[in-house]
């Protein structure tokens, strides 16, 4: 009778787990730090971002500071910080998804006036992109909805970037035409050409860049210049309409978390730096549109003119477009009703 | 009473009756093919994008802080995990094949119901519990304790997702083995942890180490629960799954990859060790 | 009192006590989660809660996740019986690696599974390449779907047929040979009804998984509302709205629905073993 291997399992675990347990400590240690919960095309923009920040910071004041950060689609993201993620400022893709988060009163109402432009720093707008040499002459949005043209874009039900396609598109209509009724007969025959919604953005690039499905992807801005930067520019090429909505990421502290953690001034460092003229190069380095007037001329070659549309002009607020488009029973499911 | 046992690698004296040989190359390459098409293919991607860059990259890849950070934690969570479903599938398994009660089917059913559960709402369902919306969430964030979105709530989803897998396996097989054996030490005077220690925990030995090993292979794996209690911050809350997906949204493929190979050779790793295990429980067998 | 009360018969120790830590972890861990999914439902009422879990998009994702896990699971029954069958009857080399092998879809995360497969199945993929030429669209259809189901169940079936096949006693079917029996009417007459409980468990595992499956099926399924959106993602997507009520309401009802099959199952087992006993 032995049980020599039930002993070494329990050696294995007691070991694994002995190791475990001083990482689970340091977690808790770790001071003067920043979590910034932020949407998915971020990553890149805030890693030269952070660096920049905790530079900038320990000059000032000598003070060394750590910023962690946690990305995903940004409604996911938002959710998350309702439930217990303790964000100390949330840099999303749309007002919508803070307004969900001052809902559940970690941060006041009237967030979006505390920081310049709408709280702001950066604005970005929605275009094509389309393979190399543009075979199937994609060049305005009413090529989108032609027959036989294959677009690729996001489940507007579960990616924030995929409703600002949607917006662009029906504004874009709307304004041309003075209709609601064009506009959703627009959207639909759009959205009829589509034949994967991925649930995200990235997984839409992908879908479009790596598996070669889809004639034409709609993307953020940025997003299209770091597909031509990591897929090549050889293979893929950026098409701008003539008209595109403005969208604008809105960024904010989140005053219950900050107050927990006693980081309220270096969060609102953090976030107005943003605005600095050095920050507003990095933003438009990284294809973001900025609202520094003399990093935007310094970048000009990457920021095609194209009419920008704002959300309120054409939809009145995010909560209404929510509403009316997005939400169960909304416009976008009854174009897919039979 | 005592019953041979007759696995495989035992030795075996006597000629067994076994298939012809058509019968046998037919089936052995029926299952290769399926092999090949839902096994290798997939497995042969993994490593051809992990190694695209070469191996250099490759080594960077997976020593990474972030990468070393990920593992880490993947393996704390397995350590808790596997240990605690493993004493709860023998004792439930226990409670259930050796005694006749009322409500057994409905018991069985209720073990096997983390399976039916999306991981999804698996995730969910802890966030739901202690997330700080909740009464019992807010007075846990307001005296310092935090579950969700940090390693107790990783831990906990896992458990919850693993739950089945050990109790699963052992029942069928007990099952099958009846309570004979038991019984009879019983009315031979055996006390009741003499009976488990020396015929129940030997007989079901094989079965509880595979349950463990899927519960275990499952815990290094497991996806989505742990996405939605992990709240993914970079080097804290990582597991290794999840640093697979940021890397692959980053468009770092080969890395992603190669952090992902890094699962699969955890999971051969789990298996060697059963081999072993089955070697050394063989050779210290009271049958030898 | 009369569940889980035990039934006169039962000689055996140790009832009261592997019973009662039984049901704290089960509660502990599962049916005390689980609940927050019915207390959450609860507030929304009635009508919108029917309303919720009826709407057309939400009942033909149902019908998706359904008869893709029924057939992936059916699948994986015959080859993991087959499976299971060559691993423990067979020898040949390399039999311990293809062993290990089986429970990858467990330790590779479902994420990297769905990658892999709308990779390899993708028009510029390994096999989609041909497939396309060809005219076979694998990725963003029922298809697609059923192939990363049948990836993810393989293992249960595999893994919970091995044990009990390994406990079979030859003598058995040495004295059958020894009666004139067939190999063929020795599988079916005695080894099929011993190993038929755990393939029915195994498999209904695989389609119970089958139909939450989330990680690997959406990056294969296409998620076009009504026609290859599965269940779980009506409730992702319900939360992304902050519809914590919704999303547990569909929630629940997938819950019933495959705890009512499981209990089916289980009760049919229960039948099938005092049959064979």
């Amino acid at each position: 009778m032995n049980f020599e291997w039930t002993k070494k399992i329990t050696l294995f675990a007691a070991l694994a787990l002995a190791s475990g347990l001083p990482g689970t400590i340091a977690e808790a240690a770790a001071a003067s730090s920043l979590l910034n919960v932020s949407y998915d095309p971020t990553r890149e923009l805030y890693q030269s971002q952070n660096a920049a920040f905790i530079k900038y910071w320990q000059q000032k004041t000598g003070q060394k500071v750590k910023i962690d950060q946690s990305h995903g689609g940004s409604g996911k993201q938002a959710r998350a910080v309702i439930d217990g993620l303790e964000a100390d400022v949330v840099t999303l893709a749309l007002a919508y998804d803070i307004d969900a988060i001052s809902d559940s009163k970690l941060l006041p109402a009237n967030w979006q006036t505390r920081l310049a432009n709408n709280s702001t720093p950066y604005t970005s707008t929605i275009v094509f992109v389309v393979r190399k040499g543009n075979p199937k002459q994609i060049k305005t949005w009413d090529d989108l909805a032609k027959t036989g043209i294959s677009v690729i874009t996001p489940n507007p039900k579960t990616s924030g970037g995929a409703r600002w396609n949607y917006l662009a598109a029906w504004g874009y209509k709307q304004k041309q035409t003075g209709s609601t009724d064009k506009a959703k007969a627009f959207v639909k025959s759009i959205y009829k050409n589509v034949p994967v919604l991925d649930t995200g953005a990235r997984g839409s690039t992908l879908t479009f860049a790596q598996r070669g499905l889809g004639d034409v992807l709609l993307a953020w801005e940025n997003e299209a210049h770091l597909i031509l930067k990591e897929f090549g520019s050889d293979k893929f090429e950026i098409v701008a309409p003539a008209v595109s909505i403005l969208a604008e990421p809105p960024v904010a502290i989140v005053d219950k978390n900050v107050a927990k953690h006693g980081t309220r001034k270096l969060a609102e460092a953090y976030l107005n730096f943003l605005y600095t003229p050095e920050a507003q190069d990095i933003i438009a380095r990284n294809s973001y549109r900025p609202r520094n007037a003399a990093a935007l001329k310094k970048y000009a070659a990457n920021f095609p003119k194209i009419k920008l549309f704002t959300l309120n002009e054409v939809f009145g607020n995010w909560r209404a477009a929510q509403k009316t488009h997005f939400n169960d029973g909304g416009v976008f499911d009854q174009i897919y009703l039979p | 009473m005592l019953k041979e046992p007759t696995s495989e690698t035992a030795p075996i004296v006597k000629k067994r009756v076994s298939d012809p040989l058509p019968i046998r190359v037919v089936l052995i390459g029926v299952m290769l093919l399926f092999f090949i098409g839902f096994i290798f293919l997939p497995l042969g991607l993994v490593f051809a994008q992990a190694f695209q860059k070469g191996w250099a990259f490759y080594l960077e890849s997976i020593t990474e802080s972030y990468a070393l950070e990920a593992v880490k934690l993947t393996l704390t969570t397995v350590a808790i995990v596997v240990p605690l479903n493993a004493f709860f599938g023998v004792t439930a398994a226990w409670a259930i094949t050796k005694f006749n009660f009322a409500g057994k089917a409905a018991l069985k059913t209720l073990l096997d119901l983390p399976f039916a559960v999306s991981p999804v709402i698996a995730g969910l369902i802890f966030v739901l519990l202690v997330g700080s919306r909740t009464p019992f969430g807010s007075w846990l964030g307001e005296h310092g304790i935090k579950i969700i979105f940090s390693t107790p709530g990783i831990v906990i989803a896992t458990l919850f997702v693993t739950f089945p897998f050990v109790v699963r396996e052992l029942i069928p097989l007990m099952e099958a083995q009846g309570r004979d054996e038991e019984e009879a030490a019983l009315t031979l005077g055996a006390r009741g942890w003499q009976i488990f220690g020396k015929i129940t925990l030997p007989n079901i030995s094989l079965g509880l180490l595979y349950g463990m090993i899927l519960c275990g292979a499952r815990s290094i794996g497991e996806f989505g629960a742990v996405s939605v209690v992990s709240g993914h911050i970079r080097g804290q809350t990582n597991t290794v799954p999840l640093h697979v997906e940021i890397l692959y949204s980053e468009y770092n493929f080969a890395a992603s990859f190669a952090v992902a190979s890094i699962l699969v050779f955890l999971a051969l790793l789990t298996v060697t060790l059963k081999v072993a295990m089955e070697k050394q429980f063989q050779k210290n067998s009271f049958h030898h | 009192m009369g569940l889980f009360s035990i039934k006169r018969g039962n000689i055996l120790p140790g009832f009261g006590l592997s019973m009662g830590y039984t049901i704290f972890y089960l509660s502990a861990i599962v049916i005390v989660p689980l609940s927050m999914i019915f207390f959450n439902t609860v507030p929304m009422g009635w009508d919108p809660f029917v309303h919720a879990v009826t709407a057309p998009r939400v009942l033909a994702s149902y019908r998706l996740s359904f008869s893709t896990a029924f057939l992936a699971a059916l699948f994986d029954a015959v080859a993991g019986l087959l499976t299971a069958w060559v691993l423990v009857r067979y020898r040949f080399p390399g039999k311990q690696f293809l062993d290990a092998l089986v429970d990858l879809p467990f330790a590779l995360p479902t994420a990297v599974a769905g990658i892999c497969f709308a990779t390899l199945y993708s028009p510029v993929g390994w096999l989609g390449e041909t497939l396309t030429k060809w005219n076979i669209t694998i990725i963003n259809s029922a298809t697609g779907i059923v192939i990363a189901l049948v990836f993810i169940g393989f293992p249960f079936v595999v893994r919970t047929i091995q044990p009990v096949l390994e406990e079979v006693e030859q003598e058995i079917e040495e004295a059958a040979h020894c009666l004139g029996a067939t190999r063929w009417q020795t599988f079916r007459k005695i080894l099929f009804p011993h190993l038929f409980p755990a393939l029915l468990t195994g498999s209904t595992l695989a389609f119970a998984r089958g139909i939450g499956e989330y990680g690997s099926v959406i990056f294969i399924a296409g998620n076009l509302p009504m026609k290859t959106e599965i269940a779980p993602l009506m409730i992702m997507s319900k939360l992304d709205q902050f519809d914590y009520a919704g999303a547990s309401a569909v929630a629940l009802v997938l819950l019933l629905i495959s705890f009512s099959m499981l209990l089916v199952l289980n009760a049919i087992q229960e039948w099938q073993q005092k049959e064979y006993r």
